[in-house]
Parts: structure tokens; sequence; C-alpha cells
């Protein structure tokens, strides 16, 4: 049977472990200690839903790359948007056109920590004829050591992972 | 609305990391700091303040929620009344509007704003991971979230637009440093040049490693007051204080995503994102020209929430040629190239002309030698305290930050509170805070002119 009315607790050595830090004789001379500075780890896994954006997802895994348009006054979104941000009429999904050009990009020399080990990379938005919207992507195919502002209007078609992992780097561009 | 003025401010040292203090004692560094330079003590704030406002951006960076209770409690207000506000980079700005709300509003008579972050609680790029995630989790943090990555693209789309050059953007990191050696304050206070701009690491093509602001830990606290909160204080302090009035108010925001932002017709822009000294025929040829070669706007070199929210803390506080009506401006320069942009959606020039009015002189402070050559005097200098660039943003203090050093210019107290006064703005009138948000997403504007 357990013992409810114990007083003491099982100590272990993992973690941060200290008999004793040094401490003055005065308590005046607490003031002047050094902060203490300790880790706290924190890692958790998301149920991130991708929600009414959903088919853009499947989309990706039929090597098809969708966007929306707006069933009212017929904006196109080339990022998918359910609800039209210009008149807010419900929109349906469309494909792209299977080519756009490079509306701006960056090569990114450092990252978010996620990311580091993948730089250097090419960051893009890209443009398609008869679309009102960007979509913001991976370049690969060029050389990020020489990067050039007439990259910008150059023509780019996607190309899609074989193995899909369900994010939108399912898709990146490359020169058309 | 009532008349609100802005009485006093506190900054603590903005530095890469203070483990020696809790977030609630650097607050309160400042806070303490705001209620001395008007003689009160810390009994008689509690005494005298109706409430406040909290300004943090990122519960991330703490790994703790609340906050701004728990900062409340530690000043002593509770059980006072007191909110957070959040809004990514521009929270700051945000706080100082909404203790002007307060006060406007006849809700509060007294109301103390601070803001702190503490960023150095993780490392440099674990902190990039968490900013980037102000961006759409499904679109775009996936694809290689990084803000720095983000404001490139924007400047590309500049330079490629307008013909806007790295010297240019470079030309504003070396005003701001400099500008920052006579600001004890600042984060970085470096005597550079065009070239070492250049040459320092390439982070995001083209920006380098001194285009862009560094993570901080600080905090700031501005206090505000109506005409019977300022009678309640100088009362308990039996001396008069010079008035600060908070004289206009503006916000706007914009989409999340760069790749939603609209690509407006010419007559949509003239007719909706147009300021008042731009309603002439010079000024509608000079766009009309722009729409013929193929510009849009805002599409992604411009931030139309800049734009919206300083024309309407314009219409409020009857500015009409800002270049001319502004004495001087803190604005947000996260990055050098958001500097410029933000010159053009705050009209101290035209969209186009962001380039050569960084390089021009108009908005470097009189006096001091940059190692430039400028062909123009100083009109309406920008970021006399150094600005993000090199004061550090510490995302919560940075718009309160600004406020506190626009209070300070109007009172001409720069010397007094920085021991040096090369950056003080000769007698001003009325300056201008701008902060921003996230790629542009929230940006707010508030001005300030100085009461006799």
């Amino acid at each position: 049977m357990a013992d409810n009315t114990k007083t003491t607790q099982e100590e272990t050595l993992d973690g941060t472990v200290v008999y004793s830090l040094p401490f003055p004789e005065d308590m005046k001379d607490l003031e002047k200690m050094a902060p203490i500075v300790i880790k706290q780890p924190y890692q958790i896994n998301y149920l991130h839903s991708y929600g009414q954006d959903s088919p853009f997802f499947a989309g990706l895994t039929n090597k098809k790359l969708l966007g929306t348009k707006c069933k009212d006054c017929g904006h196109t979104f080339a990022t998918p948007k359910l609800a039209c941000m210009e008149c807010g009429g419900d929109c349906e999904w469309v494909e792209m056109p299977p080519q756009g050009r490079i509306h701006t990009f960056t090569v990114c020399q450092f990252g978010s920590e996620e990311f580091l080990p993948e730089c250097p990379f090419i960051l893009a938005l890209i443009e398609f004829d008869g679309v009102d919207t960007l979509f913001l992507t991976r370049l690969l195919g060029l050389d990020s050591d020489n990067p050039s502002m007439d990259w910008v209007g150059m023509k780019v078609k996607p190309k899609f992972k074989r193995l899909s992992k369900l994010k939108p780097t399912d898709v990146w561009f490359i020169p058309a | 609305m009532r008349t609100v003025y802005a009485i006093s401010g506190g900054v603590s040292k903005f530095t890469k990391a203070r483990h020696d203090k809790t977030f609630q004692a650097i607050v309160k560094e400042a806070y303490d700091y705001c209620l001395n330079d008007i003689g009160l003590t810390p009994k008689q704030g509690i005494e005298l303040i109706d409430g406040s406002v909290a300004s943090y951006f990122s519960d991330h960076f703490s790994r703790q929620l609340m906050c701004g209770i728990m900062t409340q409690d530690y000043l002593g207000l509770t059980p006072k009344p007191g909110h957070r506000v959040e809004g990514g980079g521009a929270t700051g700005g945000l706080c100082f509007q909404e203790a002007w709300k307060s006060v406007a509003s006849g809700h509060m008579d007294v109301c103390m704003a601070y803001g702190f972050e503490t960023m150095s609680h993780v490392q440099t790029w674990k902190g990039n991971e968490f900013i980037a995630l102000a961006s759409d989790v499904s679109f775009d943090y996936p694809v290689g979230g990084f803000y720095s990555g983000y404001y490139a693209m924007m400047v590309v789309r500049h330079c490629k637009e307008f013909g806007t050059t790295v010297e240019q953007m470079a030309n504003v990191s070396v005003k701001n440093h400099i500008n920052a050696l006579y600001n004890p304050y600042a984060q970085k206070r470096m005597r550079i040049g065009i070239d070492d701009v250049r040459n320092s690491p390439m982070v995001a093509w083209p920006l380098t490693r001194l285009d862009i602001c560094t993570m901080s830990d600080g905090a700031a606290a501005i206090l505000f007051v109506s005409e019977e909160g300022l009678n309640r204080i100088e009362k308990a302090t039996g001396t008069s204080i010079p008035k600060v009035k908070v004289t206009g108010i503006g916000r706007g925001t914009d989409a999340m995503r760069m790749s939603d932002r609209p690509h407006q017709s010419f007559d949509d822009f003239y007719a909706k994102n147009s300021l008042p000294n731009e309603q002439n025929e010079d000024s509608k040829a000079h766009y009309r020209e722009l729409w013929d070669k193929g510009f849009r706007y805002p599409g992604i070199h411009s931030f139309r929430a800049g734009r919206m929210a300083s024309r309407q803390a314009y219409a409020h506080a009857g500015i009409e040629d800002p270049l001319n009506d502004i004495d001087f401006v803190e604005l947000h320069d996260a990055y050098t190239s958001s500097e410029i942009q933000t010159y053009e959606d705050m009209g101290l020039c035209r969209y186009g002309e962001g380039g050569a009015f960084a390089e021009s002189g108009k908005a470097h402070v009189p006096g001091i030698d940059y190692g430039l050559k400028l062909e123009h005097e100083p009109i309406c200098p920008v970021n006399p305290s150094g600005g993000l660039i090199a004061c550090g943003h510490p995302v919560g203090a940075t718009g309160l930050m600004q406020g506190v050093f626009g209070i300070w210019q109007l009172q001409g107290t720069i010397g007094k509170h920085l021991g040096d006064d090369t950056i003080q703005i000769k007698d001003p009138k009325r300056g201008v805070i701008h902060s921003h948000a996230g790629t542009g997403t929230y940006v707010s504007v508030s001005i300030m002119e100085k009461e006799d």
C-alpha cells in the first residue's frame, strides 16, 4: 500500500542539478548576485488543419496547382481564398495557368532555425496572366550565388513532388 | 473626444540580452524613469494612475501567458483597469493609441502605457522562426518563413519599379547608426559608411546584416493624461509640466499574405489612397506616368496600410504638406528598405521618389557629419534617435520608445535625457511616430505637438 503520508521526495539526476550555490554571509550581498539562467525545453505537435483550403493540397498530390475564383466578381486568387477579399462573395476552385512569371524574389543566405540547413534558397512570388494575386514558392534551377534583377519577369513553370508531404513546398518553380 | 497630453516617458537601455532582470523589472525601470521625470514617486504613481495598457508581441519569446497582468501587479497597479494589445511589430504604436483612447474617451484621466519584449530567451534563428509565425502557416511559413526574406522580396520589386539602389538603402543605415552615436539607449552605435553596409554579410539578397534591425531586450513607458489628469499631477508635484498634445491618430491594415495584396488601377489609387499634397496636376501626371509604365498599387513594393494610417492621422491633425508641416519623424525602419518605402507612404515624397529622398539629406539631422555627400539641407529629420536599425527592436517596446523620444524632442529635453543634445531638433512644434507590423499588415501613425 502506498504511503501517502511520506515527507520526502525521490531525487533524480536529470535536468540541472546543483548541490549548493555560493551564498554570502550578509543577505545584502544577494543584490550583487548574477542572474541564474536555466534551459526550458518546449516541444509540441500541433494538429494543423488546412480546413477549407484542403483541396489545394489534394491538388498538389495530383500535380495540379489550384487557385480560387470569386463566383460573383471573378477576382482570381493564385493563393487560395474561399471568401473574396474584393466583394465578400464565395469562391470556387480553378486550375492555374501552366506557366507564370517571377514577380519578385530573394536569396535567403540565412533563415529561421527550421530552414537554416536549406540555406541558401530562393524565395519568389509568382504572377500568372489573368490571375489577380500572387503565389509564394521556392525557385530552383537558378544560380543562387549570382542573383540578378533581370530574374524579375522571367517565365517559370511548376514542378511537383512525387512523394507529397502535403505542404506548400510540394510544388516549386523552375525556368520555363 | 477630449484633449490628451503625453507628458512623460521612460525607456530602458535596449540591449542584446537582459538576463539580470525579468520582463516586469525591466518595465519598471522605464516606468520609474517616466514617473521620476515629472517628480512623482512610485507610490504617488500608484495613487494617481487610473489604469494602463500593456504592449508586448510574442507569447513565444517569454513562454509565459498573461505577461500584462504580471507587469501590472509588479508595478503595484492592481486592481486598476488594464489590458494588453498585440499587433505584431506595430504593437507599441497600437498601445500608444489605445492609451490615447482610454483618456480621450473619458474612461481614464491618467493612463500609463508600458511595453516590453525579451527576445534573448531564444537563439537568434529560433527567434526568426517565432517572428516568421507572423505569416500564414498554411501557405507562407512552410515555404521558408523568414521576415528578412519577405522584406527583401518587397524591396526587389521596389528596385524594379523605381530604380531604387542598394546604395540608397545603405544611406539609411549610415544615417541611423550615426544618429545613434548620440543616443546612449541605442543598442548599435556605430560610425559606418556605405561600403560597410554593402560589405557586411548578405542575409536575404539584397539586404545585408546592416540593412536589418536586431533583436533586443527592452521596455518603454509613456504617461497620458487629460486636462483633469494633468491638474491632478501638477497639484501633487507642485510643478508645471511641459505639455505635448496628441493631435492625430491613424491606422491602416493590409492582407497578411503578400501574395494577396491588390494591384489597383490609377483611378482607385488616386481616389482612395492619395494624400492632399498629391492633389495637383504635377503629382497626377507623375502617377499617371507610373501607371503607364505598368505600376500598380500597392503591389508588394508599397505599404498601403502605412499610407492609410498617414492619411487618417494627417486629416485628424490638419496636416496638408507632410514634409514641411512635420519637424521630425520616428518611423519603423526594421529594414533600411522599409524606411525608404515609408517615406513614400507618409508622403514625405511621392511613390517612386523614396530612394532619391534617402540620399538627398532632407531626412538627416542638422549639424551631424555623416561622411556622405548630401545635396540638400535637412528639412524633416527621420529617426534622429537611430530608429530600430540602431536602437534595436524589442517589439512591444519599440512603438512606445518612438513616442518617448518624440516627447523629449518636443519638450526640448533630449540633452537632459541622453546627456548629449546633438540630435535635439531645434524648437520642434510637431513630431510624428510610425509603427509597422508584419510586411505592412498593421500600421499606426500618431502625431504629437508641443503646446505652449
